[in-house]
Formats: structure tokens, sequence, C-alpha cells
């Protein structure tokens, strides 16, 4: 194996390695959300600092990569979808920070309503960000672009679950700050989702060198 | 209540003229229409009975940078070679297939090997000034082309230098023997050498291959310059070289053209995966 392969492998197990804290951290987000676990709500947002510091890590790997290899071809791929990739990945952790903070003050209420929606709208999430790092890994651009075909179904959960949500507020007054909590659960949801995409979209880039991003491209 | 800030504001521009308008406009620059100075059809080449260039098609554009990337032993050089025939020299050489120059036969009977080379010229991997004054060197070509004007030569020597981005370090000896130049100054006299006599191409055999990263550097952003007004075709074992000055580059292995096309596709995106691998280093 070549040097340059084993620094390329590095960077890719890194990126992985990335990828399940973050996957745990939206795993986690949803059980604090859906089993009402402060304690595990608290954990999410303590391990983010973890996962930041694994961005620097990777971003300095990258960059290190770039200037010692001068990467091309698809090395040189590789190395832009790790750049964009990290920052995506950080992202959705930051993400499901902010769903356990949410999480924390809904708690400390009652329940608003048993949740439906929300609790599909976060599996369906926590799905595509797994399939964008298979994708990712196994380089496949088929797979992506199933993943990023299943983003408008996320669009459309939020706004159902939001227009629920707004039922409750008009309904009483005193269900808006539960609601609104809630509105914002989903939103958070939906924008890992769109992170799952860009990842996706990162990946047909590695495998087949073609942008498909702000492109009318069918998935 | 006022709603004085609701009204409308005399909205004034900074003047822009129409150029800068268009600087700052979204849509990419107009391509210049790229114009083949170069067209070479189904070459082959033999030494003797050998075989060295299979069937080599491609079109060089004008005013652009060409790179021919390759193993050791792809018949790059021997190709760029064949462009100014250069390999003329050696026993047992022939060639089928044609190479035009605006539409001339390179090979055609009736060509003035002499005259080809003065529209074609070429700079070589070791730097080989002849062992005379810095400024001899320089109007050798057009002193055996029978000029003897003295002003005349002046000007082609200060403008041939000035080009080759020379004359700032020269000018004040340019009576001084050439061999006292610098590696990285030897090689952009020869530059200037082949630009005194006017040429409409420069082909380059590695031309910064024996030189230090500064002289490198030095020669490249003399081929991204020169291209302005020449037709640059450059041999090179430097992959990021070829990424860097080369508008088209030209892969070749095994004497075969295995991918030809613009360097940001070549480098980012091949189509082969035989210059895939050999641009990313995982050959063999």
């Amino acid at each position: 194996m070549r040097h340059f392969d084993r620094d390329i492998e590095h960077l890719k197990e890194l990126l992985l390695r990335m990828g399940a804290m973050v996957e745990d951290a939206i795993s986690d987000s949803i059980r604090a959300l859906l089993e009402r676990d402060s304690t595990v709500a608290e954990r999410v947002i303590a391990t983010d600092d973890a996962i930041d510091q694994m961005e620097l890590e990777i971003d300095q790997h990258t960059v290190e990569l770039i200037a010692k290899m001068q990467p091309a071809a698809v090395d040189l791929r590789f190395v832009a979808t790790a750049m964009k990739i990290t920052p995506e990945l950080e992202r959705i952790a930051d993400l499901a920070v902010d769903v356990c903070e949410r999480a924390v003050e809904l708690n400390r209420e009652p329940l608003l309503k048993p949740l439906i929606d929300i609790p599909r709208l976060a599996r369906m999430t926590q799905d595509m960000v797994r399939q964008s790092l298979d994708a990712f890994v196994r380089r496949d651009a088929s797979l992506a672009r199933q993943v990023i075909a299943r983003d408008d179904e996320v669009d459309m959960l939020t706004e159902q679950s939001f227009r629920e949500l707004l039922t409750y507020m008009l309904e009483d007054s005193r269900n808006i700050s539960r609601a609104i909590r809630l509105t914002f659960v989903g939103k958070y949801f939906e924008r890992m989702a769109d992170a799952a995409t860009n990842i996706c979209e990162m990946v047909v880039y590695l495998v087949e060198g073609k942008v498909i991003k702000h492109s009318n491209e069918a998935p | 209540m006022h709603f004085a800030f609701l009204a409308p504001v005399p909205l004034t521009l900074p003047t822009m003229s129409v150029r800068e308008l268009e600087k700052v406009s979204s849509s990419p620059p107009a391509k210049r229409t790229e114009r083949a100075k170069i067209d070479v059809r189904d070459f082959d080449f033999y030494y003797g009975a050998s075989k060295v260039l299979h069937g080599i098609t491609l079109s060089i554009p004008q005013n652009r940078v060409t790179a021919l990337i390759g193993p050791s032993g792809c018949g790059k050089s021997t190709f760029l070679r064949s462009i100014n025939r250069m390999n003329d020299i050696i026993p047992g050489v022939h060639v089928s297939g044609s190479i035009t120059i605006d539409g001339e036969d390179v090979y055609g009977k009736g060509v003035d090997v002499v005259s080809l080379r003065r529209r074609v010229g070429m700079v070589f991997q070791k730097s080989n000034p002849f062992p005379k004054s810095i400024y001899d060197n320089v109007a050798y070509g057009l002193r055996i082309g029978g000029s003897r004007d003295r002003r005349k030569l002046d000007e082609v020597v200060e403008q041939s230098l000035t080009r080759a981005a020379l004359w700032g370090e020269v000018k004040d000896r340019l009576r001084q023997s050439a061999l006292a130049l610098s590696g990285g100054q030897q090689q952009r006299l020869c530059i200037a050498r082949a630009l005194a006599v006017d040429p409409e191409v420069l082909l380059m055999d590695e031309p910064a291959s024996a030189l230090d990263p500064i002289a490198t550097q030095k020669i490249e952003e003399l081929v991204y310059e020169l291209k302005e007004n020449y037709t640059i075709v450059i041999v090179t074992h430097n992959m990021q070289q070829a990424a860097r000055v080369s508008d088209r580059t030209a892969f070749f292995m095994l004497g075969k053209l295995v991918e030809y096309g613009e360097t940001n596709t070549i480098f980012m995106n091949p189509g082969e995966k035989l210059t895939e691998d050999y641009i990313t280093g995982r050959f063999g």
C-alpha cells in the first residue's frame, strides 16, 4: 500500500469515527425527546465538544494531505469531499444538541400531545444520515441519489407536523411555548436531513465527478 | 404616525463603466475561440522496424499550452520532436500519417526543415547556451539567417530577453559569457534565443526538470505569459507542473495517446482508468 493510500485510509477512518459519534448524537437526541430523558440530553450536549475536536483534527489532516501529496483525480475528489462532509457532520451534531436543549426544556413541562409525526421525522432523518455515510464509505452514488430523493418526504413531514402544532397554538395560548419548541425540533431534524442530502451530493461528485448540487438533475 | 421611512429614497448607485459592469456580472468570461494550430492525424513513428508511436491523432490549439505527460518511454518526447522534425537526423527513422501546422504538412515534399524549425522553436531539458556572450547567444539565429543590422539586432535581443523575463538580470552584462549565468538563467536565455527568430510554436522538453523550485516557478510564469503570443507544447514529468501551466493535457502510454482533453478534466475527472492510475500514482 502506498504511503498516500494509508493517509487517505486514515482520513476515511477519522470521518467514519466522526460519523459514528454523530449518529450516536442523533439517536440519543431522539431518545431524550421521546423518552423524556434529560440525562441523556445532557450527555449529548456534553459530547459535542469531542465532535468539534474531530472536525479540527480532520481539517488539519486534509490540509496536510493536500500540501504533502497534491492529490489528483479521484484522490482529489475524495479529499474535497472529506472537506465538505466534515462541516456537515459537525452541523448535524450541533442540531442534535439543539434538539436536546429543547428536550430538556420540554421535559420540565407536561407533554403537549402524544408525538406522532416528529418521531417519524426523526427516524427518517436518522436513516438518511446513516445511509449518506454508508454511501460515502461504499462510494455508492445510486444509494446517495436514493437518499437525496427522500429529502422531499422529510420536508413534507416537517410541514405537516408544523400545521398540526399550529392548531394547538390556536386552540390555547398556553400551548404556544411547548408547540414552538416542538416546531423547532421538527425544523432541526429537517435540517439534519438537508445536511445528509449535501453529503450525498458530494458522494455523487466523489464517484462520478459530477456536480449535482444546485442542478435540476432528478436524483 | 409617520411612515416617512417608507417613502422612496432616491437611490444613488455608484457610477460604473460598462466594462466594470461586465467584470462584476456573474456570466463567465467568453471563451476565446480555439483555432487549431497543429493538427496531427494517424501519425505513426518508427525507429527502424520498431514502431514507437501508434496512430496519434490530436489537434493542438493556438495560443494555448498543451502538456504531454506519460511514463518514461511512452513516446511523448518523440512526438514532441516530430513536430519540428528534430528526429530526422536519427538513422532509420520514418513516419506515416500527417502533422500539419496551419494546414501545411510538416513532412510534405519540399519542406525546408530550417525554416520549419524557425517557425517551431525548441527548448530542451538541459540548458545548452553556446560558449558565447549572452548577446551573441540571442542574436545567433538572426545572424545565421543573414541579419547584420546592428540596431535591429539590439532591438530583437532586448525584446527576446524581456519576453524571456531575463532582461532585467542581464542588461548590464550582455557581453559576458552565457556560461557564467545560473542554471535557471541559462534556461531562460535558451528560451530568449528560441524567441529571437520569432517562432509561432514553442516546443519545450522538460524545460524545468533540472532547475530549483524558484527557477522552475520563473519558467512556469514565463510559459503562462508566452502563450499570449505563442502556441506552446510542453513535455513534463512533473504532474503538478502540467496541472499548473497547461490548458490541455495529452496522456501517452506505450506509444499511444490514451486521453487528451482540458487539463481541468484530466486532473479532476479523467475519462480513462489508465489516466487516473497514472496521475494518482497508482501505476503498475
